[in-house]
């Protein structure tokens, strides 16, 4: 809960900070475009939160995005596949993915940076193989479909409510009742925290490994759907480049303890927040979008040492007391 | 041993943690050649004094005088340069070196900038001589038992020219024989003028080793008994501030139907031997052997986290593949791990959560989790169990040995198991405690429970057990009754001695 105050007040501060420099930062277009893109990202963001918080990683985000994102427009435009199926096929082909990391990593005891990284190279090569490496665009065909990425809902006259955030919130609060309120969330806390207590308490260690690395590259494959969805026009060699690494950034920031164990879905989804607003801060202040990629690093490392220097300041100070 | 100036002397020494105060007000003092046992039960401020002297924990409050000069011992570095070294219970070596690297890590002779390593070994070899080992300094650490480790752990403090060697604890892990090469050592040092401060738990080692003993308690000094006014008695009354009430078991308890079958196992420490045994309801079995024995082996190969190479074992008469612990877990079978930090409990969890660890699959409805029970069940354990903690959302890390080991039992208890296996049941737990253990087990059995544990500590065994299997290198050497039982038949079994043989160890 503690986390959660401390990258909630991040957020907040970057949020003034940056409205008091541009008024533009509130207006409708610019929060609700922000608010799509946190969807988006928030969505992969929870998916690696659950690999994390088994004591695991998941450096293949960014390719299964990428490959989904390619494989949907590819079904769609090149093989005429009716919408449904076209789904279906990306959503199993996620799904298998995450089922053979979990399985390489369980029965094989492969590491998981091991297995993930050669997934982050095998399914972006595999995206550019299938469609020839060519971008593919959905032109005006799928209008229907795109609203799943591009549809709002009107909340006043002004501002409306992105679809995804929608998709956001019912994914977030799913996996919060997960995580918070199921066995399988307690185990795998349990199991991220000491695998082998875990084990001799009779905790079937391995399914439940398996079922987190299922479930995240099931939401990189919603993730991949999604943000094709939202571009409209898929580049098989760029979508979804570094998203596993902004994922990560999400989670931690968010609380998740790379050690595992540790994290809530809140707090990851704030997390994911704090990296568009920042990015949007970067545009919208005209700093130089060449230096994207070393404030946001900069920012998250501040945001570790502020954290790290607060809870030894606090335990100090309980020191203090009891005395 | 100059009775003017003793070579270290602590005064009133106090240091505090967030909400414990782990020294308050401690003194002792230490001359040259003198060994001097520190006993207490867990939490009584042993480890912290070490520490403190060892310079990885600085004091509050006191005064640290070494002949006679007061010294600040900050750093490690300072407490090294004084002369003083810890040999820690967790070994600090890197395997993937060899014992003279080992010895002089970080010290290493060098020539033109480069590591000497023809003086690097003659030295190490010099220091193991010294030691009594036969071992080749070059020898990998990796393919050392833990008895030699501990001696490269003294080799390198003494190259650090130690003259007070702080020990924790430091046959917890060693062979008998192993321990009598530690006890030579240990008076060999002691004649060249090596001072020592000999920590453990071991009443029957203080009996034998030390010249004073201190006690302490809750983090103060508790009294202090000479060599000649050691007994156990007079020290469990110091360690605990009251007299235990104990008694062996009156008389084996009447015993049931077998409920632990075990038909000719294999485990993959000791691939030729096969095991056999059974346990009945309502009995307590013991398994006594020496470290290696494989008793831990045969334990976790039953309960399935080992893989097990043959055999049958039937818990109730269901079989069990031997698959998963989980398989176990169903059929009743509960077990009750030798390292239950690492693999007993999550640390970092609270206690209701761990509580609740085993059941909570059990509880659920539509795989959610039943709150409300666990709740319950964590209040309802905690006082049947007698649990000390500040309430179910208490962190299990800050808890004593004692009772974080009830909150393991707790785990199982929760699942009603028909068999209880326990692996050390009273490692590293203070002596309260651990009376209250074996009324645990006491009453479990009584309850119709079956159960069967491992031990090191033969008292323990003829405290508790009905009966005792005796293992010698991954074989059931022999059995004992109770009425059979007693330290001199257990100790020639476990050492590879015939029930009938003369012969005293």
């Amino acid at each position: 809960m503690k986390k959660i105050l401390g990258i909630l007040g991040l957020l907040i501060t970057i949020c003034v900070f940056t409205a008091s420099l541009n008024e533009n930062f509130l207006s409708a277009y610019n929060l609700q475009n922000t608010l799509r893109w946190t969807a988006l990202y928030g969505i992969i963001s929870i998916g690696v939160a659950f690999v994390i918080i088994s004591g695991g990683i998941d450096l293949s985000i960014g390719s299964v995005v990428g490959l989904t994102g390619s494989v949907l427009a590819w079904l769609l435009t090149v093989r005429g596949v009716s919408v449904p199926v076209a789904l279906a096929a990306c959503m199993g082909m996620s799904l298998a993915i995450g089922l053979a990391h979990g399985l390489l990593i369980t029965k094989l005891k492969l590491q998981p940076f091991v297995v993930t990284l050669c997934g982050l190279l095998l399914y972006r090569g595999l995206a550019r193989f299938v469609t020839d490496d060519q971008s593919l665009g959905f032109g005006s065909s799928f209008e229907g479909l795109r609203a799943l990425a591009t549809g709002s809902i009107p909340l006043t006259e002004k501002f409306s409510i992105p679809l995804p955030a929608i998709i956001l919130a019912v994914v977030g609060v799913a996996a919060a009742v997960l995580l918070r309120l199921t066995v399988f969330g307690r185990y795998l806390l349990a199991l991220g925290s000491n695998e082998e207590a875990a084990r001799y308490s009779g905790i079937r260690t391995d399914r439940i490994v398996i079922a987190a690395y299922v479930f995240c590259s099931l939401l990189a494959g919603v993730g991949g759907v999604l943000f094709a969805l939202d571009v409209n026009s898929v580049q098989p060699s760029g979508l979804g480049e570094f998203y596993e690494l902004y994922a990560i950034a999400a989670a931690v920031l968010g609380g998740c303890s790379l050690r595992g164990g540790e994290g809530s879905i809140l707090g990851v989804v704030i997390g994911a927040a704090v990296m568009r607003v920042l990015y949007n801060a970067i545009n919208i202040l005209h700093i130089p979008t060449h230096l994207e990629f070393a404030i946001i690093g900069i920012v998250i490392l501040g945001g570790v040492i502020a954290d790290e220097l607060v809870r030894r300041l606090v335990g100090r100070k309980r020191v203090a007391v009891k005395d | 041993m100059s009775a003017a100036t003793p070579l270290l002397e602590v005064r009133a020494l106090s240091k505090s943690f967030p909400g414990v105060r782990a020294l308050d007000r401690v003194s002792l003092t230490l001359h040259r050649g003198e060994l001097l046992a520190v006993v207490g039960e867990n939490g009584a401020g042993k480890s912290t004094l070490m520490k403190v002297l060892a310079g990885i924990q600085s004091p509050d409050s006191g005064e640290i005088f070494i002949e006679g000069a007061p010294v600040r011992l900050d750093t490690v570095q300072r407490a090294t340069t004084h002369g003083i070294a810890l040999i820690h219970q967790e070994l600090n070596l890197a395997e993937n070196l060899d014992v003279a690297a080992n010895i002089f890590l970080g010290r290493e002779p060098r020539k033109f900038g480069f590591i000497d390593g023809g003086k690097l070994r003659a030295d190490a070899g010099a220091l193991l001589q010294r030691l009594g080992m036969t071992i080749s300094p070059s020898t990998g650490l990796h393919s050392l038992a833990i008895g030699h480790r501990q001696m490269i752990e003294i080799a390198k403090a003494l190259s650090k020219n130690a003259r007070i060697l702080i020990m924790d604890e430091p046959t917890s892990s060693l062979s008998s024989r192993e321990t009598e090469q530690l006890f030579r050592v240990i008076g060999e040092l002691k004649s060249a003028g090596v001072s020592i401060i000999y920590i453990s738990h071991h009443m029957s080692e203080v009996r034998a080793l030390a010249d004073r003993v201190t006690v302490l308690r809750d983090g103060k000094n508790a009294g202090e008994l000479q060599r000649g006014e050691i007994s156990h008695d007079r020290l469990v009354r110091l360690m605990v501030g009251r007299d235990l009430a104990k008694g062996a078991r009156e008389d084996s308890a009447p015993t049931g139907e077998i409920v632990l079958d075990v038909d000719g196992v294999v485990t993959d420490a000791y691939p030729a031997e096969r095991t056999d045994l059974q346990v009945r309801t309502g009995e307590i079995v013991a398994i006594a052997g020496l470290v290696g024995a494989g008793r831990t082996e045969l334990l976790e190969t039953l309960f399935g986290v080992r893989r097990r190479l043959g055999g049958t074992v039937r818990v109730g008469g269901q079989v069990l593949r031997g698959a998963s612990p989980r398989e176990a877990v169903s059929a009743g079978l509960a077990l009750a791990p030798e390292d239950r930090k690492r693999c007993g409990l999550v640390l970092d969890m609270f206690l209701r959560e761990n509580l609740s660890l085993v059941a909570a699959a059990d509880d659920a409805r539509f795989g959610f989790l039943n709150q409300r029970r666990e709740r319950g069940r964590s209040i309802e354990l905690t006082e049947q169990l007698g649990i000390r903690a500040r309430g179910p959302k208490q962190v299990v890390k800050f808890l004593s040995g004692g009772n974080q080991q009830k909150v393991v039992l707790g785990k199982w208890l929760a699942l009603q198991p028909r068999v209880l296996m326990l692996d050390e049941p009273t490692r590293g737990i203070d002596v309260g405690a651990k009376d209250e253990i074996y009324k645990l087990m006491r009453r479990l059995a009584g309850e119709g429970v079956g159960l069967i544990f491992a031990s090191s500590e033969l008292e323990e065994i003829l405290l508790v057990a009905d009966r005792v299997l005796v293992m010698h290198e991954g074989r059931i050497a022999g059995e004992l009754s109770r009425a059979e039982m007693d330290e001199e038949a257990i100790m020639r079994l476990a050492t590879g001695g015939a029930v009938a043989g003369a012969g005293v160890a």
